[in-house]
């Protein structure tokens, strides 16, 4: 990777007790770069953001944040971040304005007021400045945190969860926000559980049970996992039904996952060979089209998340 | 509508206990507060305060003066703890709350005593709270009468007889009539306050954690001091406005004399106000929801009342009540304020307990700001 690194941590470390959430975590971020945190719930995804700006300490590991060490200069990186929590985090019992206005003081913002107009404006919430916050749609409550967000004009923005609960239109608007905010060489850490989000992502990094699976861009990460995926569906009308297919399909040595999407399945497996010869029996059968196609992303997600050993369990 | 089902019935009331046992505080409070009360309705409350300390000026050191001072000890209700040299010094012991009563007898005594002229034996009580001193009060006049008759005897004995032989004059300094209302109405100013104070910043810090705003400002680059001062300045306002309500109607209203000086009052008050709203601060960076805050300035709260002097007389109690009387704020605030409504204190007599409110909230905002944690750790 060129150019210099944001985020640049080592072997991070976060433990509650004695369940260990992130393990030996390590991730590097180029400027201006949308890096996509995918992994199931409880991975460690939140934890990890909030090491990364100062809201928990970590039990190991050091690196930088913005050039500065994540352990001893949490406040100075505070300054120079904006972070969106998983849920509304602004006052609900304050005016749109008040809110903003609150940021800007705290973050001793000179012109306040300009500023305070201007993400207004922006928004397009200027007639509606005198409105509760908590009076506010799911979408335009996401809008409003991350115009609070960005309003001191943070270099690395961390986003955890900011589509969830939000209709497609309002995030299909969130995203190209956040394209134009990294064209302006903002740099953005983003988890998400959507495959769609973590395909606008300049790169994607894959967590489980608070370890690092994958990371690299989208091609990269299916390129690399190995994954052999072919796709079953039914030729004509008067085939054998599809779930009993599935579901004699799952038992098989070799077949790791069958998903069923619409009129065809997805069948992957760790192994081309072992794959090909499980599905022998229903390629021969003229009802069915049996190929090989490339795995989703989601694939090759479900294919990490099985593999790694789950010690929430 | 379905019939009653008593497994629906047992599920609810299942769910109930589970819930219970998992909120280990309200748990904890519901057996605690019960015990809390046991103890301190039980143990520490006495409305018939007995040893309560007296300063003598005996301006005749004879063996009749000794004679009635011990027979005043002899009762229960008078603990000789310092003698005065002068009656300016029982003025300044009575005003400085270290003596509930001033005993003085005059020069002459003996002598008077033996002419048959009833010489005068002078009680000053510290009235500011009747209760404290009704039953000492009451039990006086017939130390006064009889106390001497043992030694009455002989060419004496004559002097036993109606009428007595000392005059017995008492005066309830500070509040003469014992109106009730005087000593309550000041001390409500820092019940009213203890109540409000700490619950409401208590409130005020748990809303925003379990609103989730709490993450946010923790993200924002915020000390905590400035935070814990933030929220609890509005607090000193409002707190002032309840004073200025309560200091109305103590004088419209209940018509309490105002002697001291209402701006000393507001000058210490501000103390007072810090002080329970540290103790809410504190609680918020313990309790984990609104309900916790609550039931933790409730525990707080209860005790205050009730071992502060505020409801029964703080010389009543037993040693280890008073002990964790005097770790309150609101006993002292209650000495400072009818020291200086009803007796007229000055800066010089409530040092001590202002000494006392300034260490109280020094040791509570270390601990508040040691307990406020920068990180969601």
């Amino acid at each position: 990777m060129t150019g210099d690194a944001v985020i640049d941590v080592r072997g991070l470390v976060k433990r509650f007790g004695t369940k260990t959430v992130v393990d030996g975590f390590s991730i590097r971020v180029v400027r201006g770069q949308i890096y996509g945190f995918l992994g199931p719930n409880g991975s460690g995804k939140t934890t990890t953001i909030r090491m990364l700006c100062g809201l928990l300490t970590p039990d190991a590991g050091e690196g930088t944040c913005l050039g500065l060490d994540i352990r001893r200069q949490s406040a100075a990186i505070k300054r120079q971040v904006g972070y969106m929590t998983q849920k509304f985090s602004f006052w609900e019992d304050l005016s749109i304005a008040e809110n903003l206005d609150f940021v800007a003081r705290m973050y001793g913002l000179p012109d306040r007021r300009t500023k305070v107009a201007a993400a207004l404006e922006r928004l397009g919430l200027g007639n509606r400045r005198a409105q509760l916050a908590g009076e506010l749609s799911g979408g335009w409550k996401q809008r409003l945190a991350l115009a609070a967000c960005i309003l001191h004009e943070p270099k690395l923005l961390l986003l955890d969860e900011p589509t969830a609960g939000v209709d497609p239109k309002a995030r299909r608007e969130f995203w190209d926000e956040i394209h134009r905010l990294a064209g302006d060489g903002l740099t953005v850490l983003v988890s998400t559980h959507y495959m769609d989000e973590a395909e606008r992502c300049h790169a994607i990094a894959y967590l489980a049970y608070g370890r690092l699976m994958t990371q690299g861009s989208v091609e990269e990460v299916i390129a690399t996992s190995g994954l052999v995926t072919y796709e079953v569906g039914a030729r004509g009308a008067g085939g054998p039904d599809l779930g009993h297919v599935a579901a004699a399909l799952r038992d098989r040595p070799g077949v790791e996952m069958v998903a069923a999407f619409g009129a065809r399945l997805h069948v992957s497996g760790g192994d081309g060979a072992d794959l090909e010869a499980a599905l022998r029996p229903w390629a021969a059968d003229p009802g069915l089209l049996v190929r090989r196609t490339d795995p989703t992303l989601e694939d090759v997600f479900i294919h990490l998340m099985n593999r790694s050993t789950d010690n929430f369990a | 509508m379905a019939r009653f089902s008593f497994a629906r019935f047992v599920a609810v009331m299942v769910k109930e206990f589970i819930q219970m046992r998992r909120d280990r505080l309200t748990f904890a409070m519901m057996v605690g507060v019960p015990v809390l009360q046991l103890v301190l309705f039980g143990f520490a409350i006495n409305s018939d305060p007995k040893s309560l300390p007296t300063a003598v000026h005996a301006a005749d050191p004879s063996p009749f003066a000794r004679t009635l001072v011990s027979a005043m000890v002899n009762s229960g209700y008078f603990d000789v703890t310092r003698g005065a040299d002068s009656p300016a010094e029982l003025d300044r012991l009575l005003a400085e709350g270290r003596v509930q009563f001033a005993v003085t007898i005059p020069a002459g005594f003996a002598r008077d005593l033996q002419r048959g002229e009833r010489p005068v034996l002078l009680v000053e009580a510290d009235a500011t709270d009747p209760a404290a001193t009704s039953n000492a009060l009451g039990a006086l006049s017939t130390i006064a009468r009889q106390a001497l008759d043992p030694d009455l005897i002989g060419p004496l004995a004559h002097l036993r007889s109606t009428p007595d032989p000392v005059e017995l004059r008492v005066h309830r300094r500070y509040n003469p009539e014992g109106i009730t209302q005087y000593n309550v109405v000041p001390g409500l100013m820092g019940v009213v306050l203890t109540m409000t104070m700490v619950m409401m910043t208590a409130l005020a810090v748990t809303r925003e954690r379990e609103r989730g705003t709490m993450e946010n400002l923790l993200a924002m680059p915020v000390r905590p001091f400035e935070v814990m001062l933030g929220k609890i300045v509005p607090f000193i306002l409002v707190g002032y406005i309840q004073v200025v309500i309560i200091v109305l109607a103590a004088r419209l209203l209940f018509g309490v004399p105002i002697v001291g000086s209402l701006s000393l009052l507001s000058v210490v008050l501000v103390l007072f106000i810090a002080a329970n709203l540290a103790v809410g601060f504190t609680f918020s960076t313990v309790a984990k929801n609104q309900l916790q805050a609550m039931q933790m300035s409730f525990f707080f709260f209860l005790p205050s009342m009730l071992l502060s002097g505020f409801m029964f007389p703080f010389r009543g109690m037993p040693g280890w009540a008073q002990a964790v009387g005097e770790v309150l704020p609101l006993t002292h605030f209650l000495r400072i304020v009818r020291g200086i409504l009803l007796k007229g204190n000055g800066p010089a007599e409530i040092a001590g307990e202002v000494a006392a409110l300034l260490a109280f909230l020094a040791v509570v905002t270390v601990v508040a700001l040691k307990r406020y944690r920068q990180t969601l750790d």
